[in-house]
């Protein structure tokens, strides 16, 4: 096997706020090869969108944010080249399809421009090819009337339209990896199927990995090849995505599949939920980030924080925690999403 | 769009008619009598009668409004009262082009600097240099146009000797790098007031679009810095900049009084308060008529450009 697409290494990434330093993603490793789909799970303020920016390196070293460890893309070292070869990877490389269609196009630029303008500077065309290359783009993600859309203004397109545009302008330039950030998050019901499984379809016909960035488990079951589960900043569980929804092995895995509603749930019954709420990021706690809402913790687990290891389980699966979970879950959560 | 345009021209029209009541009532609810501004004191009372009559001043006042307006729409705006009672529109159009000149060449000055400044200043929020240009820019808006100009007259005019002071080079008349050279100073004072309320402005709409998500898309493109601030930035946060930039030509044509004065400048400035002064009522009349013609027009045509600078807008007017 040929070396990874991606390799992130014990990355951190340290906000330094007047209040202290926000550890957002605080210790990621991770590794994706050519073409593979990987999910990345967990609740708001887990770092998941941080960590998807800073694999991207649209978050890197500054004045008020530290990133250490690395993240190799397509060989290159994100953190450690200079800006403009930074921007040489945006686009050609790696991607991103961001949460907000409303907010993520510019207002006053006509929807073609959008993807005209990283064609003519990535790949050199001139206008007119450029703009032919727009309309099929745009054709390709399921935009009806694509010549005449792309002479309109972001404005006068509907959410998941918008959406779809901006899914063109991610692969224009036929990047290698594609990251999602919770991109059906600000969608109706409805088109959320449609925008994932467009996602889906493009990244197996075009041989594209993708990092579907979601709080969902739900959004993530049935499309990815694996699943990195992220609590508090760190991976608590990582494994092929059945593996994860058929035997969780992290207590947190388990509380947030038990607690996707299911259709075979019966009517008013109540919902499981997580008690309590995540750790303050300013000040992490000493041992097991999740120890504190926890069913199972006991005192090792709150002084002496789990490493991420295999634990016994098949190649390819990890989990942070000193009594991870053995058998599989027993009900009808297994159906979400397939 | 065609009712839309006549109704934007009958709005014209109309704040035009208020604008010019206004004028013309100011000038008639002055204190004090033409006839004796202009005969001075002391003169036997037929004299100023006489006068009186002669200038129009014993019909009613409504009247005599009328009959400006019709003659001021036909582009006759009388005769100056005072020698050489010369016509209040060639006056004008004499004056007026030196003001314009002056009130452009300036807003272009201060646009060139304030834009980059201000860019500079919002992509680097925060830094040493957005804080030196901060304290600069605020430190300008607290020097008054005088002291500036005179400040510009002594080390420029008398330290380098590089510009004139007191003389001015009529734009068509052949002479354009001479004309340049006069109009520098006085645009560059006219600038300085000018850039430092631009710079603040543009920078704090700028720092507010760029944290938005589109700026970030733009960048995750691939496009460099330079072309996300100019391309992508700088149109969705120039709506404040272009509102106070008409709001300045509109100010600035009518009321460069003291820049004109230290740089001798015939323009409208010294005009309007000369004639004001002498008691010249058709020539106060008459020139700030066409300041405030001006005012309006470009104000409307400021309205117009925001459809250009955001489409969302273009549904909404009326």
């Amino acid at each position: 096997m040929t070396a990874p697409l991606l390799e992130v290494d014990d990355l951190h990434t340290t906000f330094r706020t007047p209040r202290g330093a926000m550890r957002a993603v605080d210790g990621v490793s991770l590794s994706l090869a050519a073409g593979e789909t990987l999910g990345i799970v967990g609740e708001s303020g887990s770092g998941k969108s941080v960590l998807g920016r800073t694999i991207m390196g649209l978050i890197t070293n500054g004045p008020t944010t530290e990133v250490t460890g690395s993240v190799r893309l397509a060989g290159v070292d994100v953190h450690g080249v200079k800006p403009a070869g930074r921007r040489e990877l945006w686009g050609t490389t790696v991607a991103m399809v961001f949460q907000d269609p409303m907010t993520s196009l510019n207002p006053v630029k006509r929807v073609g421009l959008h993807l005209t303008e990283s064609l003519r500077l990535h790949k050199g065309l001139s206008k007119g090819a450029a703009r032919e290359r727009a309309v099929e783009l745009l054709r390709q993600v399921g935009i009806p009337e694509p010549a005449r859309r792309a002479g309109q203004y972001p404005h006068e397109l509907s959410g998941g339209m918008r959406q779809r545009v901006v899914i063109a302008m991610a692969l224009a330039c036929d990047p290698q990896l594609l990251i999602a950030d919770e991109p059906t998050t600000a969608l109706d019901v409805t088109v959320q199927k449609q925008i994932l499984d467009l996602l889906q379809s493009l990244a197996e016909r075009l041989h594209m990995a993708t990092i579907l960035v979601s709080h969902d488990l739900g959004t993530v079951a049935g499309r990815t090849d694996r699943v990195a589960v992220m609590y508090a900043g760190r991976v608590a569980e990582s494994a092929g995505t059945d593996a994860v929804f058929g035997t969780p092995r992290h207590p947190y895995s388990q509380a947030l599949i038990e607690s996707i509603p299911s259709i075979e749930s019966r009517p008013h019954s109540l919902l499981a939920t997580i008690e309590g709420s995540p750790p303050n990021m300013l000040a992490p706690p000493a041992g097991c980030r999740f120890a504190a809402r926890c069913r199972y913790a006991v005192d090792r687990c709150r002084v002496e924080a789990p490493a991420l290891e295999p634990r016994g389980a098949a190649a390819g699966s990890v989990v942070a925690c000193h009594f991870p979970l053995t058998a599989p879950l027993h009900h009808q959560h297994q159906e979400v999403g397939a | 769009m065609t009712r839309k345009l006549a109704l934007r021209v009958g709005e014209l029209v109309l704040v035009l008619l208020i604008v010019s009541l206004g004028v013309f009532s100011l000038m008639a609810l002055l204190p004090g009598d033409p006839a004796v501004a202009i005969l001075g004191a002391g003169q036997p009372p037929e004299a100023y009668a006489d006068l009186r009559e002669q200038l129009g001043l014993d019909e009613p006042t409504f009247s005599r409004y009328l009959d400006w307006l019709v003659s001021a729409a036909q582009g006759d705006l009388g005769r100056s009262v005072v020698p050489p009672q010369s016509e209040v529109v060639d006056r004008i159009v004499s004056a007026l082009p030196v003001s314009l000149q002056i009130a452009v060449m300036g807003l272009v000055m201060a646009m060139l600097i304030a834009v980059p400044v201000a860019m500079w200043s919002a992509y680097h929020e925060g830094g040493m240099v957005d804080r030196l240009i901060s304290a600069g820019t605020f430190a300008l808006l607290s020097v008054p146009s005088f002291l500036a100009g005179l400040l510009l007259i002594m080390l420029v005019v008398d330290g380098t000797g590089w510009f004139p002071r007191s003389e001015w080079v009529r734009l068509g008349e052949g002479d354009l790098l001479g004309n340049l050279h006069h109009a520098f100073l006085p645009a560059l004072t006219v600038a300085l007031a000018e850039l430092a309320m631009f710079a603040r402005v543009l920078r704090g709409d700028l720092i507010t679009t760029l944290r938005e998500d589109f700026i970030l898309a733009a960048r995750a493109k691939g496009m460099p810095p330079l072309r996300v601030l100019f391309s992508d930035a700088l149109r969705p946060s120039s709506f404040s900049l272009v509102t106070l930039m008409g709001l300045s030509l509109g100010r600035l044509i009518g009321s460069t009084v003291i820049v004109e004065y230290l740089f001798s400048l015939p323009g409208m400035g010294s005009l309007v308060v000369n004639a004001a002064n002498q008691g010249d009522f058709p020539m106060v009349q008459g020139a700030v008529l066409v300041i405030a013609v001006l005012y309006v027009l470009i104000n409307a045509g400021i309205d117009l450009s925001y459809g250009y600078l955001d489409p969302r807008t273009r549904r909404a007017h009326v």
